[in-house]
Order: structure tokens, then C-alpha cells, then sequence
């Protein structure tokens, strides 16, 4: 996984509620069996029209968001599916940060683990932040992990929360596996436990 | 004395491993459910690292999302949808993985063959890369939807790094009227908590209304419990719960299934145990419901009407309705009741199995779906489509003019070949009407599996009662 330190880049204004994961990625772009190649689906019902043109309306068409590496949104941003295909086709565009009010729970997790930053700010914040991505390339915002604050391209700083943990493996790219399997002996130990009437799933 | 504590309290606490970060835990995961959608990557990440399947043992696979739900035997005609299956059975070969393969009777959509094959048992953590793994709560497991990384992360280490839940209890008091199923109650619940209202909680769902339920029910009421934004739906085991596992496939059999029955009875919620967050019903406020709206909370008693964005004083809050409103073709103060459809959709992990099938049949029986409406039956698994075969609801559902399929996810995300056409109203049992859910252009409406079948023979959303 890419590390997150800090990101300096334009931010995309998606003023919505409860973007959905099949808003960001409708479920007949699943169809894959690779991790790249998905931001060409990013938000599809919104980016494109009937006939497949761009639709000229939707932010991410306009020439000024095309390179944006930030997305300022709405309440329950990612609710509904669990596919990483989400975070899959936000990273394959360019968005390294979703700033939100609020994250649905699978989806936030899901950032985590693809070296993306969900940064919860309350709503009156975000708004202010949707009007300076207003600004499109007249405004670059900075998101700095390590001092978890968001820059304002007036140069204000305000402070967001992260998960201490979580903070420390974005920042070093880490490995979850690989964390996981520090602990190996303690899961052998409690697999050396296991009560005797769990049936093990053989003979299929 | 020690602190009253909640079923998920207790199961969590029976399977943290160890602890990673000041609120972290290495969390021990009893089953892994795979599918053909969410998890070739994650064999690919085991297979660039030169890892394993750690427990093979504690894994199962099945294809559901893509596979068509007609004639099957000439395979898989759709490129991809063909290409994530044979990628899911190499996978699986090449790992070891159990699996059961599409022509197989056991076969169906994997939330509703896990507690089916006895699979999912109560005090369990089941995981699997997909949402409505929250189903399985109803049998008392701690069952939720992860992403593909923890899908690679769960078949290398049989864990996950987690951080624990907060508690909510839903509690539904008294009884359900006549007409009323559990899908009313979840839907009811989520119009009144909305779609993040169980964000960061697992709902333990307790009450006289979800005591009375079936299993069925229950998981129907657990299913939609990501619908509320929960991490998981829990409900407490009980002797409803023990004679629907007694002698499944996979469930413990003979004395090793009464030492787990043993244990089971100490899995409900202390007296006094608290909790984050309560929310109470009362079942005999809940009329049958019907979404008209592109979120789950978003729903109304099919009495009722579309409500009026000019009513609503937040501005983000109005242009969202007004969308709502536009995607969905509809006017402020619609009448629901007598909307027609153009598709009836009985399926998906939310109402597939046997009990859903036959309370739809009790409708369709002696009646015939409406002019110019598209009706599809799409059991939820193998055995359930057998089950129904035997009961002769298959017979009922054909002479009616509903099609009968194959198991699948089918028409619930359209993956496979069944999907809405752009326009099209469809009286769905799934879970989600979000905007293009069964088809780009698509205008869904849920409701319960008798709603579905009213509105099939009556080609119009229509109230179940006046058909009963």
C-alpha cells in the first residue's frame, strides 16, 4: 500500500448526501478480476450520459476537476456495498482524500487499506471547504496526516480526528498481513482452544 | 458480580486474540464466506506473497451475483461474468477452499446457503466480502461485510484487525397485525433510525415482535441492517434458533450438538446490560411498507404518499428529495397505492428462502399477473428451489405467469442477465433501491415478498390486505 503523508492538490466539490458505493461504482463494473483500471467508472450514472458522452455538468467533467486528488462531500459518504471497488476506482482517478461530514463503516475501513485518508469534519467545515474547491484550480487545499490538519487555501488550519492505529499505518505504508502475523502465536493459541462442537468444513 | 453484558459484548469478547493498537484487536474470524465477486484479488494478494489459505477448514466458496438464473447447463454465456466464475473455481482448486459449484443443489446466494447448510451458527464471527453478511446475525453470530483487503487479510490469517462496535438495541414490542411480515418491521425501523443510523453500532434486535418471528424472518430483519448504516444485526439465540440448526449439514450433531446448545444459552444479553443507543417499536403501529424513495429510509406505509420536498426545511436535505423525486417519476402527495410496475422481482438474500416463497404463493394462487407486467420467482438457493418444487409452489407460480428461475442474486444488483431497462418500475424483495441498483435507469420499490406478489397480480403497488 502507497503511504499517506500530506497532499497538496485541488478538491472536488460533490455536495450529496448519502453517496452510495453504487453511485461511486454501479455493480456491472464489478465484473473484474483486477484492482486496476476502475476509475474510468468512477461515479458512471453521474459522468456519463445515455449515450456514454460526458456529461458536461458533473464535476469531475469540468477541466478544472479532472486532475483533483481531494473530494469534499456529503453525510454517509460510501454507504451501502462493502466493495473495495470504491476506494478501487476513487485511487485509479486520482483522489487520495474524502473529506466528509460522516463515512458509512465498511467503506471508511476500506479507504484505510488502499492508502486512501476519509478525514470527518463537521458539517459547517465541510461546507466552507466546498466553497473553496468552488474555487477549482484557484485553490489548492493540504490534507497533512501526520499533523492531522486540513490547510484551507487561505492558509488555516483546521484539526481532524484519526484512528491512532490507523494513522501509523497510512503514514508507513504498512502492511496489514503482515502486522497481523506478528501475532501468529498468539492465533495458534487460541486455535489450540477452540471449543470441541465447532465443526471444522470438510467433505464438501 | 461481574458487568451485565450485551451478545455482542460476549462474542466479541470470546474471540479477541490479542491486542494490536490502544483500541485494535487481532479478532478471530470462526467462518469465511467467499464469492466470485469480491475475492479474486484477494487470492492474488495470497498469491504474489506466496501465502495460504490458513483454514481451509473454516472457508467456504460459492458464485452467486453472476450467475444466470435461467437454463445453466450451456454454462456461463457473459465474458466476465463467466471469466470472475472460472477464476473463483481455480481459485479455489488452486487454494483448497470447499465450494460449491453452480450446477451443484446447494448452490444459491451465499447468505442464504451459510445458515441453510447449518454453517452459521450462533456465538460465531462470520465474514465475507460482501454487505449482507449481516444476514447471519439473526442465528446469533457476529456476522459482517468486509472489503476485498480483509478478504485477503481473513484467508491468510483466519483474523482481522478490528476495533470494537458500539451497542444499539431495536427493540420491537408487541404484535405484528395481520398482512405485517419482518421486512415491514426492518423497513419500518429504518425510516424511523435512517440509513446511518447504526453507523459504528451492531443493532441487537430484541422485543415480543422479533421473538415471535421464524428464522426467515429474522434474517430478513438482519439482512437490512446495513441498510441502517450497522456494522452488524444481532439477534438472540434461542429454542427457535436450536430446532432450526438441529441436524443441518454442517452443524454439530449428536452430543457435540448439545454441548453447543449449552453454550448458546449463555450467549443472550445479561439482565441490565446497557446499551449505546435504544430505539423502541411497537409492531402494532407497523402497517406493510413500500420505499418510494432512492435510499432505504425513504419509505412509507403503502397507505401513505410521497412526501413534499417544500416541507422540508434543511436545503441539502429538499434538493435530495426533489432528486429522489425526479429519478423516481413521482409527484409530492402521490398516492403509493396504485402505482403501476412493469416488473416484479421475489428474490435476493433478503427474502429467497422457502418461507418467503410460499407467502408469496399464497397470494399469486389463483390469480395471474397483470397485463404487460414482467414477473420473476428466484429462489435462493438449490434446496430451496427443490423445497418449493416439492410443495408445488413452482405450479402456483407458473400457472400465475411468474417466471421460475434459478438461484442467484439475480434482479437484486443485476450482475447477471436479469435487469431492469431504463424506466422501468420495479416491485423488488431485495434490499437496496438505490438510483441504477437493478439496472442503469431503473425505478425500484421494496417491499415484502406478499407485497411483491399483490402488486405482480394487480400490476400496481397495492395493499396485501385487501387481498388476504
Amino acid at each position: 500500500m502507497d503511504k499517506f503523508t500530506t497532499l497538496t492538490g485541488i478538491a472536488a466539490p460533490l455536495n450529496m448526501a448519502n453517496v452510495d458505493t453504487d453511485k461511486i461504482i454501479p455493480a456491472r463494473f464489478l465484473k473484474t478480476i483486477k484492482r486496476s483500471g476502475l476509475g474510468e467508472h468512477l461515479f458512471a450514472s453521474l459522468r456519463y450520459q445515455d449515450d456514454g458522452a460526458e456529461n458536461p455538468d458533473f464535476v469531475l467533467n469540468q477541466p478544472k476537476y479532472r486532475h483533483a486528488e481531494i473530494l469534499v462531500a456529503g453525510e454517509n459518504f460510501g454507504c451501502g456495498s462493502s466493495r473495495e471497488h470504491a476506494p478501487w476506482a476513487l485511487l485509479d482517478f486520482g483522489i487520495r482524500c474524502v473529506i466528509a461530514p460522516s463515512f458509512a463503516d465498511i467503506f471508511h475501513g476500506n479507504c484505510f487499506k488502499n492508502g486512501i485518508l476519509p478525514v470527518v469534519l463537521p458539517p459547517d467545515i465541510c461546507d466552507k471547504l466546498i466553497a473553496d474547491a468552488a474555487m477549482g484550480t484557484n485553490a489548492r487545499i493540504t490534507v497533512d496526516l501526520e499533523q492531522q490538519v486540513v490547510i484551507r487555501p487561505d492558509g488555516s488550519k483546521i484539526h481532524f480526528e484519526v484512528d491512532a492505529f490507523r494513522k501509523h499505518c497510512l503514514l508507513n505504508g504498512l502492511d496489514d498481513i503482515g502486522l497481523t502475523l506478528e501475532h501468529a502465536a498468539a492465533i495458534d493459541a487460541y486455535e489450540a482452544k477452540l471449543p470441541d462442537w465447532r465443526p471444522a468444513i470438510t467433505g464438501v | 458480580m461481574t458487568t451485565p453484558r450485551t451478545l455482542f459484548d460476549k462474542i466479541w469478547a470470546a474471540h479477541v486474540v490479542d491486542q494490536m493498537g490502544d483500541d485494535t484487536y487481532v479478532l478471530y474470524i470462526d467462518r469465511h464466506l467467499v464469492h466470485e465477486v469480491t475475492s479474486p484479488q484477494a487470492f492474488e494478494g495470497l498469491r504474489l506473497a506466496g501465502r495460504r489459505v490458513r483454514r481451509t477448514d473454516a472457508t467456504i466458496a460459492v458464485a452467486d451475483h453472476n450467475v444466470p438464473t435461467e437454463d445453466r447447463s450451456g454454462g456461463i454465456a457473459e465474458p466476465e461474468s463467466r471469466l470472475q466464475v472460472d477464476t473463483l473455481e481455480r481459485n479455489v482448486a488452486e487454494f483448497g477452499v470447499p465450494y460449491f459449484p453452480v450446477t451443484d443443489a446447494r448452490q444459491g446466494i451465499v447468505h442464504i446457503i451459510g445458515p441453510e447448510q447449518g454453517l452459521s451458527l450462533p456465538g460465531m464471527t462470520i465474514v465475507c466480502g460482501d454487505s449482507h453478511t449481516s444476514t447471519h446475525g439473526a442465528l446469533g453470530a457476529l456476522a459482517f461485510g468486509i472489503g476485498t483487503s480483509e478478504v485477503e487479510h481473513v484467508l491468510a490469517t483466519q483474523t482481522l484487525q478490528q476495533k470494537p462496535a458500539k451497542n444499539m438495541l431495536v427493540r420491537v414490542d408487541g404484535v405484528l397485525p395481520p398482512g405485517c411480515t419482518a421486512k415491514d418491521i426492518i423497513l419500518a425501523i429504518i425510516g424511523q433510525i435512517g440509513t446511518a443510523g447504526g453507523t459504528g453500532h451492531v443493532i441487537e434486535y430484541a422485543g415480543e415482535a422479533i421473538q415471535a418471528l421464524d428464522m426467515a424472518g429474522r434474517m430478513t430483519i438482519c439482512n437490512m441492517s446495513i441498510e441502517a448504516g450497522a456494522r452488524a444485526g444481532l439477534i438472540a439465540p434461542d429454542e427457535t434458533t436450536f430446532a432450526y440448526i438441529k441436524g443441518r449439514p454442517y452443524a454439530p450433531q449428536g452430543d457435540a450438538f448439545d454441548r453447543a446448545v449449552a453454550y448458546w444459552r449463555t450467549l443472550p444479553s445479561d439482565e441490565g446490560a446497557t446499551y449505546d443507543k435504544t430505539v423502541v417499536l411497537d409492531a402494532a403501529d407497523i402497517a406493510p411498507q413500500v420505499t418510494w424513495g432512492t435510499s432505504p429510509e425513504a419509505v412509507v406505509p403503502i397507505t401513505g404518499a410521497v412526501p413534499d420536498p417544500a416541507a422540508e426545511p434543511d436545503d441539502a436535505r429538499r434538493a435530495q428529495l426533489r432528486q429522489m423525486l425526479t429519478y423516481m417519476a413521482l409527484t409530492p402527495g402521490q398516492k403509493l397505492a396504485g402505482l403501476p410496475v412493469d416488473v416484479v422481482f421475489i428474490g435476493s438474500c433478503t427474502n429467497a428462502r422457502i418461507e418467503d416463497l410460499r407467502a408469496a404463493a399464497e397470494i399469486a394462487a389463483g390469480r395471474h399477473v397483470a397485463a404487460g407486467v414482467r414477473a420473476l420467482v428466484v429462489p435462493g438457493s438449490g434446496l430451496v428451489k427443490a423445497q418449493a418444487e416439492h410443495e408445488g409452489l413452482d405450479k402456483v407460480f407458473l400457472d400465475a405467469g411468474f417466471e421460475w428461475r434459478e438461484a442467484g442474486c439475480s434482479m437484486c444488483l443485476g450482475m447477471n442477465p436479469d435487469k431492469l431497462m431504463p424506466g422501468q418500475r420495479c416491485a423488488s424483495t431485495s434490499n437496496r433501491n438505490f438510483e441504477g441498483r437493478q439496472g442503469p435507469g431503473g425505478r425500484t420499490h421494496l417491499l415484502s415478498p406478499a407485497m411483491a406478489a399483490a402488486a405482480a397480480v394487480t400490476g400496481a403497488l397495492t395493499d396485501v390486505r385487501e387481498l388476504v
